[in-house]
């Protein structure tokens, strides 16, 4: 962007602001902790965020089956949406296959998909352990916890995914350098 | 070769038809629609004047124009049942102009298009700041506003081509995933002083009230603080469900994803939050099978609108005309090729150009019948080049699926036929 249009906005900014001194208490109203927690559904890599419960694999392989099965097939591919299971080391190939498995790079971000947008038709329609299960049924068909393993919000930040070290940050917005300088 | 100004060349070259010429205009400007009707051969022909129809409560378009957006799904899933879509894309090739019209605007959803009573919808906003606070969509419409022409694209905009071109494709299909509205709402420096965010939060998430709960970890760089707004009105009237109703998130030169639509929750934090969008999805796999993450800006582009992919013209005078845009800047300027990228000549701009919208480019042309292949390539005013195909390919490899930003050529047959190809 020119200077001069920079100088141009910041003005269209700064002229409704002077035109409006507003506080705080003039718009909108206090949130309350218990309606946040309501709607703080993000889990970080961290995993912050991650709710009391647990659940394993075998209790996940039926709840899979229930409400995810039907459209990412029954053992998480051959589906008619996002296959989940398989593909590692077919990323550099010309036809690569990307799933849980192959390239998700935190286990902390399956519980939270799960959790904020599957199944498709009822979003959030599962409980917390149910999701855990899920979360463990879905790392299990890709070898990456025990056929009878357990997750819960101190074991799945620890899970180290296949392809953790598959990601480049782009130089403009690497996390790691952003705003060190400041 | 030099050219006469525009307006000498809309009289009639001494060398073609009256037909040939009006045929040829048609094709170049307005494509298909405009060859629909029969031509009124003379001013005896044209259908005499009469009273018309009762005014109404809003305009439609003539029945005369048939111009929609296309449903489709990933690259070479078109033609599909508008159920399995998850997009539809702008007809390029039938607009004019700098600014899409409203319904024509291309869509992205990730879960359907929520129907929201505006009544009912609330924004979050908390996390890291001195006073969470809930704002009703009234809230908003009270704050101080901005309006801003920006373009809104989505990273999977050009994905057809990564790989091959298939010669069937209208422009529509291979750059319908970006469009220019103007925008209005609340600046989110205004926003964030009313929260009093803390200073150390640097990195903000922003969430959708749709069924995915689409959220996105946005870095609070100065420019994103300066230029980033919540929007409640689109091209002078509330957003249309698909774009956002009630509101969005507008992220000037930014992913489309982004600009999250139904905008219900933005919570600030220190650090991104590894979404599933910002790892699994909008990531871009390279030749070597490491992903490129967070490349939310989106690069200089532009692409030739009138003539394009499936359109037909005729030898003598074309008028090739095309959209360009940054998401660094303004454009600066626009070349076209006509003789496949071997010699180049600056195309105008139609006024006014703006930082972070598309810009109409038009170019007089006097085809000799001859096959060739015509590109254009833009250039912003930050010194950035629309890349080649072949360059491109050479950074980023067939496999990103996003970002696409190589330059489009379009191949003219000895019939004037006119094809997507790869260069």
């Amino acid at each position: 962007m020119s200077s001069h249009s920079k100088v141009l906005l910041a003005g269209l900014i700064t002229a409704g602001l002077l035109a409006a001194p507003a506080l705080a208490f003039d718009f909108g109203r206090p949130a309350t902790p218990d309606e946040i927690k309501l709607w703080d559904i993000d889990v970080g890599p961290d995993g912050k965020g991650l709710p009391a419960g647990s659940g394993t694999a075998t209790q996940g392989k039926q709840i899979f089956a229930d409400n995810c099965a039907a459209c990412h097939g029954e053992n998480g591919q051959g589906g008619i949406k996002d296959r989940l299971v398989g593909g590692q080391g077919t990323l550099a190939s010309n036809m690569p296959v990307k799933t849980v498995g192959s390239f998700w790079p935190y286990a902390t971000t399956l519980f939270d998909y799960i959790h904020r947008a599957m199944p498709y038709p009822t979003p959030g329609s599962l409980s917390t352990d149910e999701t855990y299960a899920v979360t463990a049924y879905i790392l299990s068909l890709n070898g990456i916890v025990p056929a009878d393993g357990k997750v819960d919000k101190d074991s799945l930040p620890k899970i180290r995914m296949p392809n953790r070290d598959g990601f480049v940050p782009d130089p403009e917005f690497d996390p790691a350098k952003l705003f060190h300088k400041k | 070769m030099t050219f006469k100004t525009p307006i000498e060349m809309l009289s009639r070259p001494a060398n073609m038809s009256r037909r040939g010429f009006v045929g040829g205009l048609s094709a170049g400007i307005l494509g298909v629609a405009a060859t629909e009707a029969a031509d009124a051969e003379s001013l005896a022909d044209v259908p005499d004047r009469g009273p018309g129809a009762e005014l109404g409560t809003h305009s439609e378009r003539s029945r005369f124009v048939k111009i929609d957006r296309i449903p489709e799904a990933s690259p070479g899933k078109r033609n599909i049942d508008p159920s399995d879509a998850i997009n539809s894309k702008t007809p390029h090739q039938k607009l004019v102009g700098n600014i899409t019209p409203t319904d024509l605007h291309y869509e992205r959803s990730h879960s359907g298009v929520p129907d929201i009573d505006p009544a009912q919808h609330r924004l979050l906003i908390h996390g890291m700041v001195q006073k969470p606070l809930v704002f009703s969509v009234d809230d908003l419409k009270r704050m101080p506003s901005i309006s801003r022409v920006v373009f809104i694209e989505c990273t999977g905009n050009g994905w057809e081509n990564w790989k091959k071109a298939d010669p069937e494709l209208t422009v529509q299909n291979t750059h319908g995933l970006v469009s220019t509205n103007e925008w209005t709402g609340v600046p989110l420096k205004f926003l964030i002083d009313l929260v009093a965010k803390d200073k150390g939060s640097t990195w903000m998430l922003a969430e959708g009230g749709d069924g995915a709960g689409v959220d996105r970890s946005i870095p609070l760089t100065d420019e994103i603080v300066n230029e980033a707004f919540v929007a409640y009105g689109q091209n002078g009237e509330p957003l249309r469900p698909a774009h956002g109703f009630p509101m969005r998130l507008v992220m000037p030169g930014f992913e489309g994803n982004l600009n999250i639509k139904w905008l219900r929750r933005l919570k600030f934090g220190n650090a991104p939050w590894m979404t599933r969008w910002e790892t699994a999805r909008y990531t871009q796999l390279l030749a070597d099978g490491k992903a490129r993450q967070f490349q939310l800006r989106m690069d200089t582009n532009s692409v030739i609108t009138q003539p394009s992919g499936m359109m037909q013209i005729q030898p003598g005078y074309v008028r090739i005309s095309g959209l360009a845009w940054s998401g660094h800047g303004k454009i600066a300027k626009v070349e076209i090729s006509t003789d496949g990228a071997k010699t180049w000549k600056q195309a105008q701009l139609s006024l006014p150009v703006l930082p972070k919208a598309q810009v109409r480019f038009q170019m007089d042309w006097v085809w000799d019948g001859k096959p060739t292949t015509i590109v254009s390539r833009s250039t912003d005013d930050q010194g950035n080049v629309q890349p080649d195909r072949k360059s491109f390919i050479a950074a980023m490899g067939t496999n990103a699926l996003f970002h696409y930003n190589a330059q489009q050529s379009w191949s003219i047959d000895e019939a004037g036929r006119v094809r997507n190809v790869l260069a």
